[in-house]
């Protein structure tokens, strides 16, 4: 090609196209590769894993990096005591079926030991991050797969795809090392570890093309169904052990479903018809409502919200 | 409380052209301050429909706290792309930010990288993955020094495709004379650089306004005189640089790890009915495969550091369970080959016959991104493909004024200069030519001491070996 142009640009047709992998295959290919050379290049990995279909596709995807041998690494699941049961369920049988070896934070025990204190909205998300280093350092992992997206937030589309902390599990996003091409650089010195985002580059959406395509099992909370639910903060929310409507908000029956299903407390659901994969594959796509300013009461007390919780350690 | 539905939209997305088809494009913008990249940037995002209600809903609401827009109101597009809270602050742009949007026909991945004086790492960062590189230009100002800047750090990296866009057009009053001198000042720099000059890159120039939307997504009727596609066309046409890069390179794959699973099979397989008999001595190299394409029977080399090339031939090619009769890059595959030969992490398969000797003599030009600066005799590693190793730098040999291209006299170098140094290595590594290996010319140099990293290295032909006087040193 011998295409230095002196004129105005001229469209370039389409022929090479077709020979290129989908963009989905590029993205695929491109976690795989981010997973082995992190289990290549750490001593102890540990995979975030809550029954999220971010982290149920990062576990998918991690069975084929390793196929046909066992994924190499436990699961580590940080437990706030509002996670809705059926997603528990779902959590225990994805772990039993992959013979996986399951790694608990329990935000409760935490509560009890009196070690961190209820909110006064009932709120659990923010109290994660004490349970989630407890749990990195106790168990020595020195990096920690997550599901994140930069297409979720601000903060996310500046963080890099290894993520290095300190030793609070601090974000310093002032001082990040440049990521350049495909070489990983994972070093860390003694108490820092790793956050490893794979799936950095996939979009909600692609994140459901894929799980339509590859067939994968969600807890059935993300399909619609028939659920007694409450209005606050302009989320439906479902009425539960601690999700108790205040006398002024009426209960209805609802079809719903949850975009993404973290603490009870916090997470909404939206009203919808979409009952199957493609169902939710073309609802997102029309979506014009970005994920988690639908159904995510934390992300809404500051437009900062995300950058201060990263910065304290969370995910 | 509802989620709404745009069902044109929808439509537009999964029916009209399946996405299963759609590919990726990678793209990165540079520009200078105040040259209006930000808005640029936002006006795509919107106009390609990739801004969502509630975001647009927020900075709608923050461009009216401001006043933006004086009485006409409006939307500062800019907003959009506003990372952190530190930065709305202080109202600067800290670090290279992620993007992402579609239109029916690709998937873009779009590396905003910001303009201040960090300019040479962030462009240097934006642009190692990218297919693209958008420069802004203010059509008031016309080409600066800080523009020679960012076309000598892309033609450095060998970007395929440099775009540059002359933006603020309506300022000019939409004036064809001067798009014409700074599209001939562009194309004149773009001479002295050799953009475009060796095959690979081209360079393309188009009129736009980014706050008013001028051929950005659509083209605009207030510039006759150009004829030429809107900025989004040309990046929705464009050949990707693996389309450009991949038939003419041969096949290279770092080995990552070695799957052998002796028996401990994955339970969801074996669940699944696999023949765990078949799999007991079951022994596949994993990687990605950085250029070119194998098929079974191809024959190749084994090159591992300290040992002649071991050449083989490829048995099988798995990719979770799916055998593939070929592969090609960028796909993460695992490969079986006819010998068992002591194969590990670190080593690379090429296709055999085309890969010269290892060499533990590094010749490199250095993109040093670091504080700390670069000074002869320091130890440092480079990572190369799957293997890091110790280096020992034994001679920096000048850096390049990026606004002449000429090598000037220098025995250290400092934050965001590009430099020519000879380093060596503790182990021989199968090194290419940056000019034409895009993955295997180019490694990390990562400080030993806390593990950041330092630079970005392009491989360069030994001295003696290479054909092109202004790479020598």
């Amino acid at each position: 090609m011998s295409t230095f142009i002196t004129e105005e640009p001229t469209l370039v047709t389409d022929a090479a196209e077709s020979k290129r992998l989908s963009s989905l295959d590029t993205l695929e290919s491109e976690a795989i590769h981010i997973i082995r050379e992190v289990v290549a290049e750490f001593e102890k990995p540990a995979l975030l894993f809550s029954g999220g279909k971010d982290s149920v596709v990062m576990l998918h995807l991690a069975t084929k990096a390793f196929w046909p041998g066992k994924v190499p690494f436990p699961v580590l699941h940080v437990d706030t005591g509002h996670n809705f049961p059926e997603v528990i369920d779902f959590r225990d049988r994805t772990v039993e079926r992959l013979g996986l070896k399951l790694v608990v934070g329990s935000v409760q025990e935490f509560i009890d030991r009196g070690e961190l204190a209820e909110r006064a909205d009932g709120t659990r998300n923010p109290l994660q991050t004490v349970p989630l280093l407890d749990a990195i350092q106790s168990n020595k992992f020195d990096a920690v797969f997550g599901g994140g997206r930069r297409d979720e937030d601000k903060a996310r589309a500046k963080e890099r795809i290894l993520s290095l902390r300190d030793e609070f599990g601090q974000w310093d996003p002032r001082n990040q090392r440049p990521e350049l091409w495909n070489l990983y650089n994972g070093r860390h010195t003694v108490g820092q570890h790793v956050r490893a985002f794979p799936i950095s580059n996939w979009t909600e959406l692609d994140v459901w093309r894929y799980i339509e395509r590859e067939n994968i099992e969600l807890p059935g909370l993300y399909y619609a169904h028939d659920r007694e639910v409450f209005a606050r903060d302009g989320m439906w929310r479902a009425v539960g052990e601690v999700s108790q409507p205040l006398p002024h908000e009426e209960v209805i029956t609802k079809t719903v479903r949850y975009r993404t299903v973290g603490d009870m407390s916090c997470t909404g659901a939206v009203e919808s018809a979409a009952a199957t994969v493609r169902d939710v594959v073309i609802e997102v796509a029309a979506s014009t409502i970005t994920e988690r300013g639908a159904t995510r009461a934390d992300d809404r007390i500051s437009e900062a919200a995300m950058e201060d919780r990263k910065k304290d350690g969370y995910f | 409380m509802t989620t709404d539905i745009d069902t044109a939209r929808a439509a537009a997305l999964l029916d009209e052209a399946p996405l299963a088809s759609a590919s990726l494009f990678r793209f990165a913008t540079a520009g200078s301050v105040d040259d209006g990249k930000s808005t640029l940037v936002g006006r795509l995002l919107h106009d390609s429909k990739a801004i969502l209600a509630d975001q647009l809903e927020a900075v709608a609401r923050t461009s009216s706290d401001r006043g933006f827009g004086g009485d006409k109101g409006g939307i500062d597009l800019a907003l959009l792309t506003d990372g952190l809270r530190a930065e709305r602050e202080q109202g600067i742009t800290i670090d290279v930010a992620y993007r992402y949007f579609a239109t029916d026909r690709r998937s873009f991945i779009l590396a905003d990288c910001p303009g201040h004086v960090q300019y040479t790492k962030n462009t240097v960062t934006g642009a190692s993955t990218a297919d693209a590189v958008v420069v802004l230009i203010d059509a008031r100002k016309g080409v600066l020094e800080q523009t020679r800047r960012h076309l000598s750090v892309l033609q450095l990296l060998r970007v395929a495709h440099v775009i540059v866009a002359v933006n603020k057009i309506d300022l000019v009053d939409f004036s064809e004379s001067v798009f014409r001198e700074i599209e001939a000042d562009v194309q004149q720099v773009g001479r002295e650089l050799g953009l475009g000059s060796d095959g690979i890159a081209d360079l393309l120039v188009v009129p736009v306004s980014a706050l008013d939307g001028d051929n950005v997504v659509e083209r605009s009727e207030r510039t006759p005189w150009y004829t030429g596609p809107a900025l989004l066309e040309v990046l929705e046409t464009l050949p990707a640089a693996d389309e450009l890069e991949s038939h003419l390179e041969s096949f290279r794959f770092p080995v990552q790890l070695v799957i052998r699973p002796q028996g401990a099979l994955a339970p969801d397989a074996v669940a699944a009915g696999l023949d765990v008999e078949a799999y007991r001595d079951y022994r596949a190299y994993a990687g990605q495969i950085t250029e070119g394409s194998v098929k079974v029977g191809d024959k190749v080399s084994v090159l591992t550091p300290g040992q002649d090339p071991r050449t083989t031939t490829v048995i099988g090619i798995d990719f979770a369970g799916v055998s593939l009769e070929e592969a090609s890059a960028p796909q993460s595959v695992a490969i079986r080959l006819a010998e068992e030969f002591d194969v590990a992490r670190g080593d690379t398969i090429a296709a055999a016959g085309t890969v010269r000797e290892s060499t533990a003599d590094l010749y490199a030009q250095l993109c040093w991104l670091s504080p700390k600066p670069l000074r002869e005799g320091a130890k440092v590693l480079v990572k190369h493909g799957t293997r890091t190793v110790q280096a020992l730098v034994r001679s920096v040999n000048g850096k390049l004024d990026l606004a002449t291209f000429n090598l000037e006299g220098a025995s250290s170098l400092e934050l965001n200069d590009i430099g020519h140094a000879q380093l060596r290595l503790a182990a021989p590594l199968p090194l290419e030519n940056y000019l034409h290996h895009r993955r295997t010319g180019a490694f990390l140099v990562i400080d030993p001491l806390d593990g950041n990293t330092l630079a970005a290295g392009l491989v360069k032909d030994h001295p003696g070996d290479h054909e092109d006087e202004r790479y020598s040193i």
